[in-house]
């Protein structure tokens, strides 16, 4: 009988609560109210999406890995029940994030070498000089300054653009256009021309390393477009995933981390006080946790019955896995609202989990130790310049973060 | 104990890497993890049980005896 359970299609007076949903007012660090009640009132939930349809949503930790590692659900969303970020998702394919093995598997085996934790250790000291670099300038310029464009977003563009070899004078454009495509209520053409702009930009970038290759990763792709390995317009929505992937997401963890910060004043003195580089990656962890910046839930599509949480849930259904929910389960991690860099946070799922776990993450990880471990010890008086409630956070976004913070010391 | 790492399952996080450095290791054309020492010694245990729990692929496998 577990499967009378379903959703208000079945059930008129049911209240099914849209998602995603609003953040309480005041908490800007904290999953909406309506999710962490779903969460204590059972593992499974259903929620109704912009397309009027009604989707499974799991709350806890152990059921959204244990679903992430199943190969009967799809990543894919032209899967059956697959439950659509947006209107139009499915028109701005960003390469193998909304692929299924063995495909995807094949094309990101392509692009991972780079994130390896040696090579991304070797980078470690130009992060370092570009972070004291920018520190420097912005202690030598006028303030209040917005932390935003003085550190949080140059740094990781300039890491990824020399990673993939992207002329860095284009960050503007590049992060102007990625910055729309994560819009969550941005328009469908919106979005699209979006999309083409950074997909054209990519391909021509790559057609003028076919004939000057350097020693970069988008490189690397146009030698596999030439041994006929990779097509040319998967080589360009790779190249878009990653330069999007490789700045919009750890600019957000630096500018909401320093602002979580700045709101737990006796965390902020730890790193503040330290230079001890396991306290530094503890707190990234912790922060990585306790934020979530992808909170759009990541979404599955059902392709073969599977059960969760003694609920069968049927091949064609679509299931929304919040990870900023999974990180704030207490049976995961006790006092799990709490703000506590010192804790043992290494298992938690802010960069998914899964065959289609973050690629980036090595990299994103020690970029965020570099600033968590230079910022606040360069920086010791720096406060915030404005009220919280005023500040613009991007509610909007598929990834969550501010607009804006301004900063002064 | 014995360490075993599923090397099709990978999907190269590098997480054992970070976490038990003396075990795993990362190849270098596709960043595909592999295990430096089968037979870790017995003060490697947390950190081995760490990279399994943490694996996203769930690609290794500790027998412990």
């Amino acid at each position: 009988m577990a499967d009378t359970l379903t959703g208000a299609e079945h059930d008129p007076a049911a209240r099914v609560p849209g998602f995603p949903m609003p953040r309480a007012a005041g908490c800007p660090f904290d999953p909406p109210p309506a999710l962490t009640a779903a969460q204590q009132e059972g593992p499974l939930a259903r929620v109704r999406l912009w397309d009027g349809k009604d989707y499974w949503l799991l709350t806890r930790y152990a059921d959204q890995r244990a679903v992430l590692l199943d190969p009967r659900v799809s990543a894919d969303l032209t899967s059956p029940g697959y439950p659509l970020q947006a209107p139009g998702s499915g028109k701005n394919d960003i390469g193998f994030i909304l692929m299924d093995d063995p495909e995807h598997a094949r094309l990101r085996r392509m692009v991972t070498a780079p994130f390896a934790i040696k090579r991304v250790e070797a980078l470690r000291p130009a992060v370092q000089t570009i972070a004291d670099d920018l520190v420097d300038a912005m202690l030598a310029g006028p303030k209040p300054v917005d932390l935003v464009q003085a550190l949080a977003l140059p740094l990781p563009s300039l890491v990824i653009c020399a990673l993939l070899g992207v002329p860095y004078d284009d960050h503007d454009f590049f992060q102007e256009n990625s910055r729309i495509l994560i819009k969550r209520d941005a328009a469908v053409e919106e979005r699209t021309a979006a999309h083409g702009e950074l997909i054209g930009y990519l391909d021509e970038l790559m057609g003028e390393k076919m004939t000057h290759p350097g020693d970069d990763l988008l490189s690397g792709l146009v030698a596999r477009v030439e041994s006929g390995e990779l097509s040319r317009l998967d080589a360009a929505q790779m190249g878009v995933l990653l330069l999007l992937a490789g700045h919009e997401t750890t600019a957000n963890m630096i500018a909401l981390g320093t602002l979580a910060l700045l709101e737990h004043p006796a965390q902020l003195a730890l790193l503040r006080d330290t230079d001890d580089p396991k306290l530094i990656a503890s707190a990234v962890e912790e922060l990585l946790r306790y934020l979530s910046i992808v909170h759009g839930g990541r979404r599955r599509a059902v392709l073969a019955d599977i059960e969760v949480a003694g609920q069968l849930i049927r091949a064609g259904e679509g299931v929304i896995l919040p990870n900023d929910l999974a990180n704030r389960d207490p049976e995961a991690f006790p006092d799990p609202d709490r703000l506590d860099l010192t804790r043992d946070a290494r298992r938690h799922v802010a960069f998914g989990f899964g065959v289609h776990q973050c690629l980036g993450q090595p990299l994103a990880r020690m970029e965020l130790q570099v600033v968590c471990g230079t910022l606040y010890r360069r920086v010791p008086g720096l406060r915030l310049a404005a009220d919280i409630a005023e500040l613009p956070f991007k509610h909007d976004g598929s990834v969550y973060g501010v607009y804006e913070l301004p900063v002064t010391w | 104990m014995r360490v075993e790492l599923d090397e099709p399952k990978c999907v190269a996080s590098g997480q054992c890497v970070l976490t038990a450095p003396e075990v795993f290791d990362q190849r270098d054309e596709d960043g595909i993890a592999f295990v430096t020492d089968e037979e870790p010694a017995p003060d490697s245990l947390d950190a081995v049980r760490e990279a399994v729990a943490i694996c996203p692929a769930a690609a290794i496998r500790l027998t412990e005896r």
